[in-house]
């Protein structure tokens, strides 16, 4: 049962923080800013924040996921990566 | 603990109004600034 | 969940830096605004070092403070300008400025273009010479029309034009919106507010009611418009305007003035907001330690609001806004779109009314050289 797909991202595939952006830590996560595009997003888990900085590490974006979530999250957090793809703030290759 | 009869599994319920995990704000807009 | 966990009420608590802030370069102005928020005009001998502005700049990029936002005055009178913006840039520190356009001559405009990271702000206060003028001076409108024009030539990319509503301005959205339109710019509404010269014009120059209600439906037609979410004291109106609809004061921004003081916004240059100045022992300090600070960081109190069903949407407006005007914290919003403010300000002794300190207005009127 698929609710909110986001047909376009893929996260079997490979993905990277973008080299545009910065992250600042807060307590409840951490504050992205795409300093071309300007945009200003906000990572409101800790988990969320790890799966950023460490994406580029993984084959791909379900790996990091995997390791760095629990399996009922899995979705929740695929979700929120592709949001971030929406802005520009991750990269495939 | 209420009995579980007449109530929905509450861990699906929070999934529902779980909020997004990724807000995004404009830079303009936070008042305070020029 | 819900409510107590979104970014709203977060952000109340107020963050290690701000997201981003205001720092006014200079108090020396050409032109003489009658709402000017920071009553500038003349220089203050006290102002930030090259040196000094420079170390801000630093600490700004080092506390990871993405993007500030310059005025004044006029910032592009300072001779250190361009190098105080390069400096910026160049360690990614995003930044927009504000400004009246008299010196962006086809030269400034070049340069402009040629630097990263780089928004600008046009000011006008009418979509017509005569409109803008009276608020702004003789020849100021041509002038801002003549930067515009240069910034298009020299392909700086989008700029955006940023308007004050009024009573006179507010009546001219369509024209503000096919100008910024033919430009290709971002167009931007801000809230006057009763601060530095503005308590001046307040009375006869803040929208009323009716027209804020016009504004409110004009802007949700158009989420692309930008205001600096200084409507929000609107938001009791309906749904919510674009952006956090919140107060940033003192907890997501902050003002730096010329001399290095640290306000809690732009529209409260006044004692009662000051939380201390960068050339104690920087700005982190002040940021972090500052008692007026802290305070702003407690959960709020509805005061004179709590009965009202929409304080949740407007927080009981702005605090500048009420200040300025002589209310109390606690009272409602000068322009509550339900008549509680003005009900409030009609029972109060208002003869006794804060000013804006420091005042840096010119004695002497000033003469702009047609173009």
């Amino acid at each position: 049962m698929s609710l909110t797909t986001t047909d376009a991202f893929d996260a079997s595939k490979y993905w990277q923080l973008s080299e545009m952006v910065s992250l600042r830590d807060e307590e409840f996560g951490a504050l992205a800013y795409h300093h071309v595009n300007r945009r200003l997003v906000f990572l409101k888990s800790r988990e969320l924040v790890e799966i950023v900085r460490h994406l580029g590490d993984f084959e791909c974006a379900d790996d990091a996921v995997r390791a760095l979530t629990p399996a009922d999250q899995h979705d929740r957090y695929v979700t929120a990566l592709g949001a971030l793809e929406k802005s520009a703030l991750i990269r495939g290759r | 603990m209420p009995g579980t009869l007449i109530e929905a599994d509450p861990t699906d319920e929070i999934e529902e109004i779980e909020e997004l995990l990724v807000e995004e704000v404009s830079i303009d807009g936070l008042c305070g600034v020029y | 969940m819900g409510a107590e966990s979104s970014l709203r009420n977060r952000f109340e608590r107020g963050l290690a830096a701000p997201i981003c802030l205001t720092w006014e370069l200079t108090y020396a102005c050409n032109l003489a605004c009658t709402h000017c928020l920071s009553s500038s005009g003349r220089r203050d001998p006290r102002e930030l070092s090259t040196a000094e502005a420079k170390a801000l700049i630093d600490e700004i990029a080092a506390m990871q403070i993405f993007y500030v936002n310059i005025g004044g005055g006029e910032p592009m009178i300072r001779r250190d300008f361009f190098e105080l913006v390069e400096h910026a840039v160049n360690q990614h520190v995003g930044v927009k400025f504000s400004t009246n356009g008299t010196r962006i001559d086809e030269g400034a405009a070049k340069r402009l273009a040629g630097i990263d990271y780089l928004d600008i702000q046009i000011s006008i206060d009418g979509a017509d010479a005569a409109t803008s003028d009276r608020i702004r001076g003789a020849a100021s409108y041509d002038h801002a029309r003549r930067a515009m024009d240069n910034l298009m030539e020299a392909d700086f990319g989008q700029f955006k034009i940023s308007v004050v509503m009024t009573r006179e301005s507010i009546e001219q959205l369509d024209d503000f919106e096919s100008l910024a339109k033919n430009y290709g710019a971002e167009l931007r509404l801000t809230r006057l507010r009763p601060s530095g010269r503005g308590v001046e014009v307040w009375n006869e120059l803040h929208p009323t009611l009716e027209q804020n209600r016009r504004l409110y439906k004009w802007l949700k037609e158009r989420p692309n418009v930008l205001t600096g979410d200084s409507f929000f004291h609107l938001s009791a109106l309906g749904s919510p305007l674009e952006g956090l609809n919140l107060c940033g004061a003192g907890r997501v921004v902050c003002l730096i003035d010329p001399v290095g003081d640290v306000y809690a916004c732009p529209f409260v240059i006044h004692d009662e907001f000051l939380a201390g100045n960068v050339r104690d022992a920087g700005f982190g300090a002040v940021w972090t330690n500052s008692s007026l600070f802290r305070s702003l960081r407690e959960p709020g109190n509805p005061g004179a609001c709590a009965s009202c069903g929409s304080y949740d949407a407007c927080r009981g407006g702005c605090m500048a806004a009420k200040f300025f005007t002589g209310l109390e914290m606690s009272d409602p919003d000068p322009e509550c779109v339900f008549g509680h403010g003005e009900t409030a300000l009609a029972a109060k002794q208002v003869s006794i009314r804060p000013i804006s300190s420091p005042d840096h207005s010119r004695r002497v009127p000033v003469t702009l050289v047609a173009r």
